[in-house]
């Protein structure tokens, strides 16, 4: 687990991309990881052709939760709110590198969560189990 | 110090998992008791005696592993009665302290409590004595009020008696899960009186690590888990004073708590049983007078005093990384706190703190600890929580000192 904790992570817990809020989104979405109390909030504006034009997002928490989140508003920025409401576990575990425990896996999968809850407009499952 | 360090490590070998390492090879460093205690080997073995030798149901059978259950699962209840200084007809089997808890709340609170009424509790609560008084409190319309905690989860007391003007009840816990705060039971217990209040006092964290005298504390009820203290999980006691349960309507129905059922109405059981509906966890139950022979044996004044050296040690020892960012929250007083140490340890969120922890092996908490409206009054988002008991060594300590070395290295701080 001690492995997972590398450079690029530790900087975008550090630095997070994205940080902050949108007045007025298009789309929005709050939840907190119940296990841990880790908590993240998801704005999304969305272009006229239906693509992803800015993403902030915003919370506290561990390390994994917010590096995870903030790797991911990089990820979906100009991909199609249908897609992102698609997008699999796979998809974070890409960004966030191996080594997760699945004691932590739900602080990973939190930004996932809250994203596609905004994209389809309501709360999600968890994406570790679908 | 030494003494004290040998005979720790003496009880160390009593507690088999203590002796397992992790699939990473390391050792197991259990440093989160106030979660849940080891059981030592006794106590396992009180469990498989039963259903291997004398498994039957209890208070019915008129054969000889019957009576051997009954007199076994009694037996327990005795020595629970002695270890708290109470009569056996005061203790109530439960599940565990927040069942004992919410047994006062329905049974005691619906029948006593009336619009205007003022319950007091404090700031420093686990929500197993606060959730259950913020239900009674809107069944009944009574008022929830709060003793409040200064900024090292001390208990202020200067407004203490205006606080209590009005209360029927007063639910405090005696030590906290989440910094260690010994409550000063004494000054409470006291204005409580003045204000005619009952005082019901969550034990949980207290009765595994101090000597508890529920006749010398004056306190009308007094909660604990089995699981906190060396017996297994899914059994507690409510410890209540005779004359208050026996005016207190039964909470759960069913068999074995009563003496005569017609069609129409129902005699309840003698105490305690009035209070029993259905099949105990006769197994745990037994499993905990186990845990209350091994703790006698040792002793609670000992445990007291090695708990207190292991947390000057531990304080000791983390000394140097407060300068590297460590914050240490609670008493630091080992006068004030009983064998918990919450910390955060400069950038490092409380979770992955624990999860490199982990990795070396060494067992902690992290998190809320239950107590989310402390948290946020504090303002800690999280925090790392070690715990001590009585088969903590300072090897413990050595392995949680060089686990933060660790966790510092790969955080680069």
């Amino acid at each position: 687990m001690d492995d997972f904790y590398r450079d690029y992570i530790l900087d975008h817990y550090r630095n997070p991309r994205n940080f902050g809020t949108i007045d007025h989104p298009d789309a929005t979405a709050e939840d907190l990881n119940p296990l841990c109390g880790d908590q993240i909030r998801m704005d999304v504006a969305v272009a006229p052709d239906g693509t992803v034009a800015d993403v902030k997002f915003s919370g506290k928490g561990c390390a994994i939760s917010q590096a995870s989140a903030s790797m991911l508003t990089e990820t979906v920025k100009g991909m199609k709110l249908e897609d992102v409401a698609r997008l699999s576990k796979e998809a974070v575990l890409e960004n966030v590198g191996i080594g997760i425990s699945p004691t932590r896996m739900k602080c990973a999968m939190l930004g996932l969560r809250v994203l596609k809850s905004a994209a389809v407009g309501e709360i999600a499952g968890w994406p570790d189990e679908e | 110090m030494r003494a004290l360090e040998s005979k720790a490590a003496r009880i160390a070998a009593d507690f088999p998992i203590l002796g397992t390492t992790t699939s990473r090879g390391k050792r197991l460093v259990y440093l989160d008791s106030a979660a849940t205690s080891q059981k030592p080997q006794a106590v396992i073995d009180a469990l498989v005696d039963y259903y291997a030798n004398y498994n039957a149901n209890i208070h019915r059978g008129v054969y000889e592993i019957a009576a051997r259950a009954t007199d076994a699962f009694e037996d327990a209840r005795a020595k629970v009665a002695a270890f708290l200084n109470a009569q056996t007809e005061e203790i109530v089997w439960t599940r565990n302290a927040t069942e004992a808890l919410n047994l006062v709340a329905y049974s005691w609170g619906t029948t006593n409590l009336k619009p205007g009424d003022v319950i007091v509790t404090t700031q420093i609560e686990h929500h197993s004595n606060l959730v259950p008084w913020q239900l009674l409190a809107a069944k009944t319309g009574a008022e929830l009020r709060f003793i409040p905690v200064d900024a090292r989860g001390v208990h202020v007391l200067d407004d203490l008696d205006a606080l209590m003007a009005g209360a029927r009840l007063v639910a405090f816990s005696h030590v906290s899960n989440t910094l260690g705060t010994i409550a000063p039971v004494a000054a409470i217990v006291a204005a409580a009186r003045k204000a005619g209040a009952t005082v019901v006092v969550d034990g949980a964290q207290a009765a595994p690590h101090l000597a508890v005298d529920v006749k010398a504390l004056d306190v009308d009820f007094y909660a604990i888990s089995g699981h906190k203290m060396l017996a297994p999980t899914g059994i507690g006691v409510l410890y209540g004073k005779r004359a208050l349960l026996e005016a207190m309507p039964p909470f759960l129905a069913g068999g074995d708590m009563i003496r005569k059922v017609e069609y129409e109405k129902t005699t309840f059981n003698d105490l305690p049983w009035k209070f029993e509906a259905g099949t105990s966890n006769v197994a745990d139950a037994i499993g905990f007078g186990v845990a209350i022979d091994y703790l006698d044996d040792i002793g609670m004044d000992w445990i007291r005093a090695h708990e207190r050296e292991m947390f000057r040690y531990a304080l000791e020892k983390l000394a140097p990384f407060e300068a590297r960012g460590l914050a240490i929250y609670g008493p630091r007083d080992p006068e004030l706190a009983s064998g918990v140490l919450s910390f955060n340890f400069a950038d490092i969120h409380a979770h992955d703190l624990a999860s490199i922890l982990d990795t070396e092996g060494v067992c902690i908490r992290a998190g809320h600890h239950c107590t989310m409206p402390l948290m946020e009054k504090m303002g800690w988002p999280a925090t790392a929580r070690a715990s001590f008991y009585l088969y903590t060594t300072t090897a413990d300590i050595d392995a949680l000192v060089a686990a933060l070395e660790r966790a510092a290295a790969v955080f680069k701080l």
